[in-house]
């Protein structure tokens, strides 16, 4: 039996497409919810293998990206999301989903630091200035992760956003990711060496090189870059020169393949 | 009642102020050492200081990086922060604002329900170098730094020191209808009445309007009046595309579609563009001209669609919202054929960028013009905006400078939809319900169809003020999501999108045969106070209006709620042919259809068709004075019209939807520029792609019109061929920017490109599909001085490769490869190359190689000759190229049609010299591992190429 992703459709989501043909490839089903269905409890939450938040523009941005999305997940969606994380089920965010999952503060979920209202990290402005479109490498990390463990190849993939700039308003916190293996990607250069910082490796000034974290238990992962973009051979910016390394399926499949196994 | 003020600033240096500092500088505020640009948010409601607080936490900041302070109105002034000035800038009243929108949206979720109204702005702390001790604002062009950089004056205000907010007034209702007399104007009386009105409507036409009156004995209403106005507008109608035209002197020979005569065109859309397509009868074509874009077939499945728009006067005034409303505008043309848009072309014309810094030749800028640079950044972002938000890759464009584009830029956003076949439908039955989908309506984009028809004067940013929009792609990406699902269930029996001329445009068109009934009254709103006629033409943006029948309604509904999306019934298809539109339930526009679309009378124009005049040496460095090969080529690379876009291709997203198979950028390091755009659409079987290219050159339309439109047709299609297109599968747009076509001089070029699209389309058996002509692309400087735009015609072409797998990049593959000269080798340079007759030929003939996987990379020879197109090889594939010594200088530079780069493999060679057969074809040169560019005797690094192409742009 295939597992079942739900697709959350939030005003504004815009790479549901593009992740749901990459976990039909990967091999689950996925099916889309509109925040309005769940809403009305059309469907729930609880009915499902795997949640995905994809990328998108939700409210336009208004107010910070991610922020209206992240209000809409924590009013209305608290209890529903809180049991499937703590059901370990595989979550992902990605983009604008990734932006909705830390300013709901489901990420990076530490639950010592959680607190009311002050976010414990933010994705913020680039530090370029600018929304930008590129295609970057990143390094699966965490082996904690469900998502990434055992990827030990460089994925290749596009960013497209404004504001993917990972901060912490702590040292501290930073550390406590670090050391509890949460840090789940990070952009380095193409051959796999950290960026370091240096744009365009890290094309957003985001500390660590951070792309993606996960929660302590490993089962939500929230990135940047567009791991669903990268899943044809066809897709990779470079393959009229044979290239083809880095698709980004290899992530999908680990989460498919864990909840499968649930 | 009370109104909270709230500053929000960073706890750290912020890009956004960074931004605007370079701006500044760039402007020539040499002296301004600091912006510090904060939010501003005004709410209105009563709320507690320990409210203030949460909503500031939770809503208004993010508190990771920013700080927030607050204060109720009016704040104490002695809190003020310390920098030498402050300017704040707030949207006038009635400007959309989502921003504002959201936050009482929000605000109610978070449980604050007595919050009533928002408003948004932004603050600007500056400070600057001064030899003055006190530092007082006289030390610095404070000002002027507002109105160049800070605000636009069209939708903004402004103020040093704090700013009051501007809520939108409320006014009371309106259902006022005026009555003009028009049965007794004399002919004086009716142009001046079309001019007060901003009609934009002619002698014969105002009479047309009277005659009408006379004969039904009565007078129009405003809103009848206005109503004509727009459908008659040439945004809408295209009159001088209709137009009867009459060629002095005897005109140079015609095509064969000229209409017999010799001296009279009667039609340039019927004679030259629609004959086009008639005589090539390509069964691929599903709709040319017809409908709200081209349609072609793609697969067994899947039809596709394109359209190209101009929003070049908005965008001269707003440039964000101009531009952006373009886009939106474009999209929704696609979505006016049932399709879901899957890519966004943008081609951008604007005037020098450092236009005023390059000392005493320049001209200065006309007044009331913005400058370029401004121009172009707003255009930029507000193209960004649309797309990205909308989540729809622009994956295809080009950027172009020119002098005569200062106060006129041109903008152009096209569309490329996917639709199921034999979904589409536009058929409204009788007893169907008028059923508007979107957006509210409010006063913005009053008479966008007639003003976008006029010559801009320095008034015309004041007057037309309310003409500009600013988009809202959240709220159209709702329109996609609904639309595309109702067409699946077959929810609708037509569909067409509020364009210029809004519900009279869109609704006036569905009904013009079936007839309809419609109540203004059922119009929601964005705030009370709109008269009728209004209402009727107001071009807010995001709107779609529907024929649905009234069983499918509760479906419809039902999808709208799923989707955020507002529908509203405004009356019925009545099937008697009339057209009633009334306002609380009295008639205030009755007007036959037949008079409303065809009593125009045709327009009568003259046109000379003059030897334009050979003009000198084509890019504005003049390369004369550089001798040697490296200068001039280095010169090019780094030339406005050819230097690397990738600073602004990175500012949109080419990769959502997933089927980005070719980029706009390639290469190893993703910094040599496409020929075309190749995508899969995702959710397509099979291995099929759409090809996407444009072909633009307003240099020759300065000397040649005819022989420019040759020119931008070959280009269009050979980008398409040089990546893998089908050449007998590629239909072309056209789109015309031109300046007054009722000077005889301007209509002449304007007939002499339109031959030269019907020989050229003809030629390479490609039809025109779709098209548009934006006019009066003019401006009325206060010094008396037209300012005209170049003849400026763009060519966007699709086409369709049948395996995406063998599309090819233009970046060197490999050392050792041969370089072949596809075309015939150019000798010298013309002031503009002749008609490429080999053409068609050299492209079935490059497509078979292509095809057959002989081709390594493909590059065609545009601006800069022989010499760029090897550079942009070379850059993109970081390797070193050696070409043929016996090329001399003259030939590398010399501009061409119909000729191409191709890398191939020695073991491929003979392959592909066999396909040549009889064809221009020359081996020139070849591959090395050695990074360097070597022709005519020198040698260039490609380091150096990189350098000059790229500039500071990483």
């Amino acid at each position: 039996m295939k597992p079942l992703a739900l697709i959350f459709q939030a005003h504004g989501t815009n790479r549901d497409l593009d992740v749901a043909e990459a976990l039909t490839l990967a091999g689950s089903d996925p099916v889309f919810a509109p925040l309005n269905e769940l809403r009305a409890g059309k469907k729930s939450f609880s009915d499902y293998q795997m949640l995905i938040v994809p990328g998108g523009f939700s409210y336009a941005d208004a107010l910070g990206a991610g922020k209206l999305l992240a209000l809409d997940l924590n009013s209305y969606f608290t209890d529903q999301i809180s049991a499937f994380v703590e059901a370990g089920k595989p979550v992902i965010g990605i983009c604008n989903g990734f932006q909705a999952l830390v300013k709901s503060g489901i990420l990076p979920g530490n639950d010592s630091q959680k607190s009311k209202g002050e976010g414990q990290a933010t994705l913020t402005f680039n530090a370029e200035g600018h929304f930008e479109c590129r295609w970057i490498d990143l390094q699966p990390i965490s082996q904690k992760c469900i998502w990434t463990q055992g990827l030990n190849e460089i994925i290749t993939c596009p960013i497209a956003h404004g504001e993917g700039n990972f901060q912490a308003n702590h040292q501290l916190l930073i550390t406590n990711l670090v050391s509890s293996d949460q840090i789940a990607l990070t952009y380095t250069h193409p051959d796999g060496s950290p960026a370091n910082g240096l744009y365009p490796a890290n094309p957003n000034g985001s500390i660590l090189d951070i792309a993606g974290i996960c929660n302590p238990a490993g089962n939500v992962l929230g990135l940047m870059p567009h791991p669903e973009n990268h899943i044809h051979p066809w897709q990779h910016p470079r393959h009229t020169r044979g290239e083809s390394s880095g698709s980004g399926l290899a992530l999908f499949e680990n989460g498919v393949n864990y909840a499968s196994k649930l | 009642m009370t109104i909270t003020r709230f500053v929000v600033s960073f706890n750290r240096p912020d890009p956004r102020s960074a931004g605007y500092l370079a701006d500044a500088h760039a402007l020539g505020f040499g002296a301004l050492e600091q912006i510090i640009c904060q939010d501003l948010y005004f709410i209105e409601g009563q709320l507690s200081d320990e409210e203030c607080g949460q909503l500031a936490l939770n809503l208004l900041s993010d508190p990771v990086v920013q700080t927030t302070a607050w204060a109720v109105l009016p704040s104490d002034s002695s809190a003020l922060p310390p920098a030498a000035a402050m300017v704040e800038v707030a949207l006038r009243p009635g400007v959309t604002d989502p921003v504002a929108h959201e936050i009482i949206r929000a605000a109610h979720e978070l449980g604050f329900d007595g919050i009533h109204r928002a408003a948004t702005g932004l603050r600007f702390l500056l400070n600057w170098k001064t030899e003055k001790p006190d530092n007082s604002s006289a030390s610095f062009p404070v000002e002027r730094l507002a109105k160049q950089l800070l605000a636009n004056n069209v939708i903004q205000h402004w103020k040093l020191g704090e700013i009051t907010p501007s809520f939108p007034e409320e006014a009371a209702s309106s259902g006022e209808v005026e009555i003009l007399p028009v049965r007794d104007l004399t002919a004086d009386q009716l142009l001046d009445l079309s001019k007060d009105r901003r009609a934009a409507l002619d002698l014969a036409e105002m009479q047309a309007i009277q005659n009408y009156f006379r004969r039904v004995d009565r007078d129009p209403t405003d809103i009848e009046f206005e109503a004509i106005a727009q459908t008659w507008s040439e945004h809408c109608v295209h009159k001088t595309f209709k137009a009867k035209i009459t060629l002095t002197p005897s005109p140079l020979p015609l095509g064969e579609g000229a209409g017999g005569e010799g001296q009279v065109v009667d039609s340039i859309i019927k004679t030259y563009l629609k004959s086009a397509t008639d005589k090539i009868a390509a069964p691929w074509v599903i709709s040319a001209f017809v409908d709200n874009a081209g349609i072609i077939d793609f697969d067994d499945e899947f039809e596709v669609s394109f359209k190209v728009e101009t929003h070049n006067h908005p965008s001269a005034i707003e440039p964000f919202g101009g531009a952006n409303t373009g886009v939106g505008g474009v999209i929704r043309d696609v979505l006016g054929v049932s399709a879901k848009p899957i890519a966004a072309t943008d081609i951008l014309c604007f005037g020098p960028q450092d236009l005023g810094s390059r000392g005493g030749v320049t001209p200065p800028l006309p007044d009331g013009v913005l400058h370029p640079r401004r121009i172009q950044s707003g255009v930029v972002a507000g193209v960004q905006d649309y797309g990205n938000k909308i989540g729809i890759p622009t994956v295809n464009g080009a950027i172009l400078y020119d002098e005569g584009y200062t106060a006129n830029p041109l903008v152009f956003c096209g569309c490329v939809g996917i639709a199921p076949k034999g979904k589409h439908r536009k058929n409204p039955q009788p007893g169907d319900h008028v059923i508007v989908l979107g957006g509210r309506t409010g006063r913005d984009g009053l008479r966008g169809a007639t003003f976008s028809s006029m010559t801009m004067d320095a008034q015309t940013g004041e007057v037309s003020g309310a003409s500009v929009q600013i988009g809202d792609p959240i709220t159209e990406k709702g329109l996609i999501d609904v639309i595309t699902r109702a067409r699946d269930a077959d929810l609708y029996n037509d569909i067409t999108d509020c364009g210029a001329g809004g519900l009279s445009s869109a609704a006036g068109e569905m009904a013009s045969v079936i007839g309809a009934d419609i109540e203004l009254q059922n119009v929601r709103l964005k705030y009370p106070g709109l008269a009728p006629w209004e209402i009727w033409l107001s071009e807010a943006q995001e709107r779609m209006v529907l024929s649905v029948a009234p069983e499918k309604l509760p479906a419809l509904q039902e999808l709208c709620d799923t989707f955020n999306t507002e529908l509203t019934d405004i009356g019925v298809f009545t099937g008697n042919g009339k057209l009633i539109v009334r306002y609380g339930g009295k008639p205030v526009l009755e007007l036959e259809n037949e008079f409303l679309h065809e009593g125009i009378p045709q327009r009568q124009l003259r046109a000379v068709i003059s030897d334009q005049s050979p003009v000198t040496e084509k890019l504005t460095t003049d390369h004369r004075s550089l001798i040697t090969v490296n200068d001039r080529l280095l010169a090019l690379l780094s030339h406005p019209n050819i230097a690397s876009k990738a600073a602004t291709i990175r500012l949109y997203d080419h990769e959502v939807q997933g089927g980005t198979v070719i980029k706009p950028l390639t290469g190893i390091q993703a910094d040599a520029p496409s020929d075309a755009t190749v995508l899969k659409p995702i959710g397509t079987k099979g291995k099929k792609g759409i090809v996407l290219s444009n072909g633009i050159n307003p240099e020759y339309g300065k000397r040649d019109a005819y022989k420019m439109a040759w020119a931008v047709i070959d280009e269009a299609i050979r980008n398409a061929v040089a990546v893998g297109a089908d050449p007998e599968r590629i239909a072309i747009l056209d789109n015309f920017c031109w300046g007054d076509p009722k000077r005889p001089e301007t209509m002449g070029t304007l007939v002499e490109a339109a031959r030269g699209c019907h020989d050229g389309a003809l030629l390479f058996g490609a039809p025109f599909i779709s098209g548009k002509d934006s006019l009066n692309n003019e401006y009325l400087g206060a010094d008396g001085l037209r300012h005209s735009i170049p003849p400026t015609l763009l060519i966007s072409a699709i086409g369709i490769i049948d395996d995406v797998s063998t599309a090819i990049t233009m970046d060197l593959k490999a050392p050792g490869n041969a370089i072949y000269l596809v075309g015939p080798l150019p000798i010298t340079n013309y002031p503009i190359p002749s008609i490429p007759e080999n053409a068609p030929a050299l492209y079935r003939a490059l497509h078979q190689a292509i095809k057959q996987g002989l081709v390594r990379s493909c590059h065609d020879l545009s601006e800069g000759g022989l010499a760029v197109s090897a550079a942009e090889m070379c850059i993109g594939g970081r390797l070193g190229l050696v070409l043929d010594e016996s090329i001399r200088p003259e030939t590398c530079f010399a501009e061409t049609n119909g000729c191409l780069l191709a890398e191939i493999n020695p073991a491929a060679e003979t392959a592909f010299r066999t396909l040549f057969a009889h064809l221009p074809l020359t081996k020139i040169g070849h591959v090395t591992a050695e990074p360097v560019l070597k022709l005519a005797g020198e040698q260039i690094p490609v380091a150096d190429l990189v350098k000059a192409f790229t500039g500071d742009i990483r």
